[in-house]
């Protein structure tokens, strides 16, 4: 297991969705990815996105002013 | 089950598309969603701006959708390509800069391209005929089957028995008599389609989800390329034709004024990039330049911003101007009274 970040601050969504999706194809199952944002949007999204694609959310709130998202990526190819 | 065919939708987030892909479902075929961000997609951006609107539940409503519907669902950037279909729509405009025809056309290659990618078979979208007056027309179907190539594995769930059978229907993938019949402007069956499906929560945009069908959002996008002297754009410009109040003195710089504290958090963002004042004699907007100023320009604008500051009634307001290097200085200027703003400078 591999742990890392995206910094997909300063962008709003569904960017920080599409950067958080582009970057999960790219790793491995069982990677960790931590996915920092300012769109208070992207906590309801990201965990969609991870619920509907079959990865899961280790951790989702709010950090410092910024939304944090923590994902396990699954065995699934979304 | 490898038998099992396998459909890719175009979701956009409101309750045709949804419907169709429901449609599609129900017959035992495998439906994944497809959705393309142009950079001109309504959803949530203005809401996740405005701290006004931060109450309101926000969601991207194809996501949404996908989840209601348990189908996983791509979402492509398509910024860049999408430039040609804005700036250059072979079947034009429609009432504002929403260049539909060519956008639907375009939208159906990409998902013909990729379903030829993924291993999909056929690609399912919301359209209604007669529903919308430029790409939902008799005649205009066809064109979006041509152009985009996808031809008859293009599938419209929604009013397919208006249309010839496509190759779906015709190899038995899906049985015609299934699909169903809507035509024209009512709402009325697809709410009865959503009720007996058991939908009762959906996006219904008045004006679609694109920003290009928006009078005002067009008209400042049509002054941007008259400004500059040329139609492009970037993502960061047609971001801000979003936010702010817009305000153009000349044909050579205008100023884009938070309306509020969320604008003005968003435009902080653009601080290196732009000219930008602050006041500091009282509470008042960010404000930033956009363009050639010159000197002269930027007292006209400090007087602007100064007039959209809480000490617009003062007789002297005092602004800090930062260029792009991080060089600053201060000025000290009288508000420009209201009556001094002609209207045609609001963009």
């Amino acid at each position: 297991m591999n742990r890392h970040t995206l910094d997909a601050r300063r962008i709003l969504c569904p960017l920080p969705v599409i950067r958080t999706q582009d970057r999960v194809a790219e790793l491995a199952p069982g990677d960790v990815l931590e996915v920092r944002a300012t769109d208070p949007g992207a906590l309801n999204d990201i965990p969609a996105w991870c619920r509907i694609n079959g990865h899961r959310v280790l951790e989702a709130g709010e950090r410092d002013g910024e939304v944090v998202v923590v994902i396990e990526v699954g065995n699934s190819d979304g | 089950m490898s038998d099992q065919r396998k459909a890719v939708a175009l979701i956009s987030g409101g309750l045709d598309s949804m419907l169709a892909a429901k449609v599609i479902m129900e017959q035992g075929i495998h439906v994944e969603g497809i959705n393309f961000f142009t950079g001109f997609c309504v959803e949530g951006h203005t809401h996740a701006i405005r701290k006004r609107d931060r109450a309101r539940p926000k969601r991207n409503n194809a996501l949404w959708v996908a989840e209601q519907l348990g189908i996983k669902l791509h979402i492509i950037d398509v910024i860049e390509e999408y430039k040609q279909v804005v700036l250059n729509p072979r079947h034009g405009y429609g009432q504002n800069l929403n260049p539909c025809l060519d956008c639907k056309g375009f939208m159906v290659a990409r998902a013909y391209e990729w379903i030829r990618e993924h291993g999909f078979d056929f690609i399912i979208t919301g359209e209604v005929m007669g529903q919308r007056p430029m790409s939902q027309r008799r005649d205009t179907l066809p064109v979006i089957q041509k152009e985009s190539g996808a031809g008859d594995l293009l599938l419209r769930p929604l009013c397919a028995r208006h249309l010839p059978p496509t190759l779906p229907e015709r190899e038995g993938w899906v049985d015609r008599d299934k699909l169903l019949d809507f035509s024209g402007r009512s709402r009325k069956p697809q709410m009865a389609l959503a009720a007996k499906y058991g939908f009762e929560d959906y996006a219904q945009p008045a004006g679609g989800c694109c920003f290009l069908t928006d009078a005002a959002y067009s008209a400042k996008l049509a002054d941007l390329w008259r400004a500059r002297g040329r139609r492009d754009y970037d993502l960061d410009d047609i971001m801000l034709l979003k936010v702010g109040r817009h305000i153009r003195p000349a044909p050579h710089f205008k100023l884009i004024v938070g309306r509020e504290e969320g604008e003005n958090n968003f435009l902080e963002g653009y601080r290196k990039r732009f000219p930008h004042l602050r006041c500091v004699s009282h509470p008042g907007p960010l404000v930033l330049v956009d363009g050639e100023p010159g000197e002269a320009d930027l007292e006209l604008a400090a007087r602007i911003a100064a007039r959209y500051s809480q000490g617009r009634t003062a007789p002297a307001v005092t602004l800090e101007l930062v260029r792009p290097g991080g060089e600053s200085r201060e000025l000290t200027v009288a508000p420009l009274p209201p009556a001094e703003i002609p209207e045609d400078w609001h963009v």
